[in-house]
C-alpha cells in the first residue's frame, strides 16, 4: 500500500513527465465516419461532411477494442488510485476547446499530460481524488483541439450494510419459527394464561416456567410511530416508517409499517401483519388494512 | 447522607480531542482533585460507567493513586451519571473508601458516535443483546428514534407539539450562549430555526437531540467531615437514588401499561424527595438530562414539578429560563454545553450550589440534578452545607 502521501509522489512525478507518447488515429479524418456521427446525431448541418463536426474530436482517436498498452496518464493514474482501493471512478469535469475544423484526409495525433491530482477528498460518494488531465490533438505540429478532463477516483461507500439479524435465545426461538412459517406467535404462560410479548422463560405475573404460545390474528392498531430518515439503517432505505402495534390480542409488538405515505400514518390506524424475509429470519412487519 | 462533593475537573469540550479517552479521563480527575486541595495518594476509590473504556485501574495507574480499596461500575449508559456520585457516596458512608473520584471520558463525537445505528448492540449473546432483536432488526436502534416512538404516544395523549419540544432546545441554548466553555457559546437558536431543522426521526428535529462532543468529567467524593477541611464548598448529598421499574428496557420500554411516561424517573424522585426531606418546591435549579427534548418535559412531571401532560404549560412562561422560576440546566445541557453522559450536569450543579457558575442563578439553596432517561436512572438533591 502507499500511503496517500505516496499518490500524491506518484502524481508529481508523473506530471513532470509531461506529455505522454503521442496516439496516433487509426484512420484518417473520414466521410463515413461522419455521415455516421451526424446521421446519429440529427446534425443535418450542411457544412459536414466536408469538415467533421469538432466535437467529434475524440473519435479519430479511440483505442478500440483491444488497445495497446500505452502511458497514456490517466490510465497509469487509475492503475495507482485502483491499488489503493480508490477502484470507482465518475467524470466530474471535461471542457474541449477547438481551434479549427479538421477535413477528411487529415490524420490526428493526441498526447495527453497529467495536471494535477487533488486528494483525499471526502464526497458523497466516498473519499476520492480529482485526477486532472490535458489531452492535445494535433495534425502534424499543429494543435487543432485541446481538451481539460477531470474524474474523481473514489473509495465507494459501502451500500445499505446487511440488514440486522435478530439475536435469538432458547427462550424467543419458537417466535422466530413462526415467522418463517407465517405465524404470529404470542407467548402465553400455560399456567396462568397470561400473554406477553416480548417473550421470556419465566411467567412475570405466576413465575411458571411453562411458556407455551398462541398464534396472533395478525390484527392490530398503529398504538405509535416514528418516521425514521438519519443516520442511514442497514438495510433499510430512509425515510421509512416504524410502527409499535398493538395486536387485538393486547400485546405491542415493533415492526416496519410497509407500503405507506408517511404523512398518512396516524395513532389508532388499523394494520394487519406482513412477513418480510431478512437473510435467514423472516420479520414481522405491517401493512395498512 | 453525610457525603459530599468537593471537587470538580474537566476537560475542555470539543468535536475532537485529539488525545486518548484514558488521558481525557486522567487529566479531569487531576484537575477536580487539584480543585479540591487533594492528592492522587488521597483517593482510595474510583467509580465509572460500564460503557466507559477507561478501566479504574489504568485510571488508578496514570495518577500514581497507591491503593484502591473500591471500584465499581454502573450499567445502563447516561443512567448511571448520578449513581456514579451515589455509589461513591455509599462506599463512604460505610467506611469502605474515604476519597471516590467518579469519572467519564469519552471521544464520542470522534471516535465511537453513540447517535448512529450499532448493529453491535443486537447481536450481543446476552440478555439485552435478545432485548434488542424485538426493535433492532425492525430499523428502530438509533437513541433518537427510540425516544421518538414515546414522544410521538405523548404528543398524542397530552395535545402535546414539536415546538413544545423546541422551546426546551431554545431555552438551552440560550443558556450556553452566556457559557464560554459550552460549544454553543454565542450561539443561540430561535425556535422557527428548530423548526426548519430537519427530521432525524419524526417527530424529532435536529435541534431536538443533543450535541456528539468529546470529553471529560470528573467529581471528587469524600465525607462532610473531612469536605469542611478541603477547599472548596461542600455540595452536601441530600439525596442520592437509583431506579429501575415494572417491564424495564434499554431505550424501549414500550410495552407497559402506559409507555408515555418515565415510571423510572419517578421512582428516582420519590426516593429523592424521601431522603432530602423536601419537595420540588424547595428546589432553586434544575439539572436534568437531556439528550432529546421530549424527556425533558416527561421528568418535570415524574419528579412532581407539574402534573401529567402539564410540562408544556408548565415551560411555557419562560419558568426553565434563567430569571424563570425553575431555572433549568444554567451551563446549557448536553444540548447546548457538551454531550459528558450527564457528568457535566453534575459539576454545574455543584457549581450552583458553590455560586461560582458562569450563569449563577441567586440565592441558591438546593439543585436536583438527573441521569440518562428512557434507562435504569439515577438522580441527586445537592445543598448548601449548612
Ligand atoms: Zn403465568
Amino acid at each position: 500500500m502507499t500511503a496517500p502521501k505516496g499518490i500524491s509522489a506518484v502524481a508529481r512525478e508523473m506530471a513532470a513527465q509531461g506529455e505522454c507518447t503521442p496516439r496516433v488515429a487509426r484512420d484518417p479524418v473520414n466521410e463515413a465516419m461522419i455521415n455516421n456521427w451526424t446521421e446519429a446525431l440529427g446534425d443535418d448541418n450542411p457544412a459536414y461532411p466536408a469538415v467533421a463536426p469538432p466535437a467529434m474530436v475524440q473519435v479519430w482517436t479511440m483505442r478500440g477494442l483491444h488497445p495497446n498498452p500505452d502511458d497514456d496518464p490517466l490510465g497509469r493514474m487509475s492503475e495507482v488510485l485502483d491499488a489503493e482501493g480508490y477502484t470507482s471512478v465518475v467524470a466530474t469535469n471535461s471542457e474541449q476547446t477547438y481551434h479549427r475544423h479538421l477535413k477528411p484526409g487529415e490524420r490526428v495525433a493526441v498526447t495527453s499530460r497529467l495536471e494535477e491530482v487533488v486528494g483525499p477528498k471526502q464526497t458523497a460518494l466516498g473519499e476520492g481524488w480529482f485526477v486532472t488531465t490535458r489531452s492535445i490533438w494535433r495534425v502534424g505540429d499543429e494543435p487543432v483541439a485541446e481538451m481539460m478532463f477531470r474524474i474523481l477516483k473514489f473509495r465507494p461507500k459501502p451500500v445499505a450494510r446487511a440488514a440486522v439479524t435478530p439475536m435469538v435465545s432458547k427462550d424467543t426461538e419458537f417466535f422466530w419459527v413462526g415467522t418463517k412459517i407465517g405465524e404470529l406467535r404470542i407467548q402465553k404462560c400455560a399456567a396462568c394464561g397470561a400473554l406477553r410479548h416480548p417473550p421470556g422463560p419465566m411467567c412475570p405475573r405466576c413465575n411458571a416456567l411453562d411458556p407455551t404460545f398462541i398464534v396472533s390474528g395478525g390484527l392490530g392498531e398503529v398504538y405509535s410511530y416514528v418516521v425514521h430518515h438519519h443516520p442511514q439503517v442497514p438495510g433499510k432505505r430512509t425515510p421509512f416508517v416504524i410502527a409499535l402495534v398493538e395486536l387485538e390480542e393486547g400485546v405491542r409488538m415493533l415492526g416496519e409499517l410497509l407500503d405507506v405515505d408517511p404523512e398518512q400514518v396516524k395513532i389508532g390506524m388499523p394494520v394487519r401483519v406482513r412477513f418480510v424475509p431478512s437473510g435467514e429470519f423472516t420479520l414481522p412487519a405491517w401493512e395498512v388494512r | 447522607m453525610s457525603a459530599a462533593l468537593v471537587g470538580i475537573g474537566a476537560t475542555e469540550f470539543s468535536k475532537e480531542s485529539g488525545r486518548s479517552e484514558l488521558r481525557l479521563a486522567v487529566e479531569a480527575v487531576s484537575a477536580a482533585l487539584a480543585e479540591a486541595g487533594l492528592k492522587p495518594s488521597d483517593v482510595d476509590g474510583l467509580v465509572s460507567f460500564t460503557m466507559d473504556s477507561n478501566a479504574e485501574i489504568a485510571v488508578a495507574r496514570e495518577l500514581g493513586v497507591p491503593e484502591l480499596t473500591f471500584f465499581s461500575r454502573i450499567n445502563y449508559g447516561g443512567g448511571a451519571a448520578c449513581a456514579t456520585v451515589q455509589h461513591a457516596a455509599m462506599a463512604v458512608e460505610t467506611g469502605i473508601a474515604e476519597v471516590v473520584v467518579c469519572y467519564r471520558a469519552f471521544n464520542e463525537r470522534s471516535g465511537h458516535r453513540f447517535g448512529q445505528f450499532s448493529s453491535a448492540a443486537a447481536t450481543n449473546p446476552t440478555s439485552s443483546g435478545v432485548d434488542n432483536s424485538w426493535s433492532y432488526p425492525m430499523g428502530l436502534g438509533t437513541p433518537a428514534s427510540t425516544v421518538a416512538m414515546v414522544a410521538r404516544r405523548y404528543m398524542h395523549e397530552f395535545g402535546a407539539t414539536s415546538e413544545d419540544f423546541g422551546r426546551v432546545a431554545v431555552t438551552m441554548r440560550d443558556h450556553a450562549a452566556t457559557n464560554p466553555k459550552a460549544w454553543f457559546h454565542r450561539r443561540p437558536i430561535t425556535l422557527e430555526e428548530h423548526q426548519a431543522s430537519r427530521w432525524i426521526t419524526e417527530p424529532l428535529h435536529l435541534l431536538d437531540c443533543c450535541q456528539e462532543s468529546d470529553g471529560a468529567v470528573a467529581i471528587v467524593v469524600t465525607s462532610l467531615a473531612r469536605a469542611r477541611d478541603l477547599a472548596q464548598p461542600a455540595a452536601v448529598i441530600a439525596g442520592a437514588a437509583q431506579g429501575s421499574s415494572a417491564d424495564q428496557y434499554v431505550m424501549t420500554s414500550y410495552f407497559r401499561d402506559e409507555m408515555s411516561r418515565l415510571p423510572e424517573m419517578g421512582l428516582v424522585g420519590r426516593q429523592l424527595w424521601r431522603q432530602a426531606g423536601f419537595g420540588p418546591d424547595e428546589i432553586d435549579v434544575a439539572v436534568l438530562y437531556d439528550h432529546f427534548t421530549p424527556y425533558v418535559l416527561i421528568q418535570l412531571e415524574e419528579l412532581g414539578f407539574c402534573g401529567r401532560g402539564e410540562a408544556k404549560e408548565f415551560i411555557a412562561d419562560g419558568r426553565i429560563g434563567l430569571t424563570g422560576t425553575l431555572p433549568l440546566n444554567p451551563h446549557g445541557g448536553q444540548l447546548g454545553e457538551a454531550y459528558i453522559h450527564g457528568m457535566n450536569g453534575i459539576a454545574e450543579a455543584v457549581r450552583q450550589i458553590r455560586g461560582n457558575s458562569v450563569n449563577q442563578v441567586r440565592g441558591v439553596e438546593n439543585v436536583v440534578v438527573t441521569a440518562g432517561t428512557g434507562v435504569p436512572t439515577s438522580g441527586l438533591v445537592l445543598t448548601r452545607d449548612r
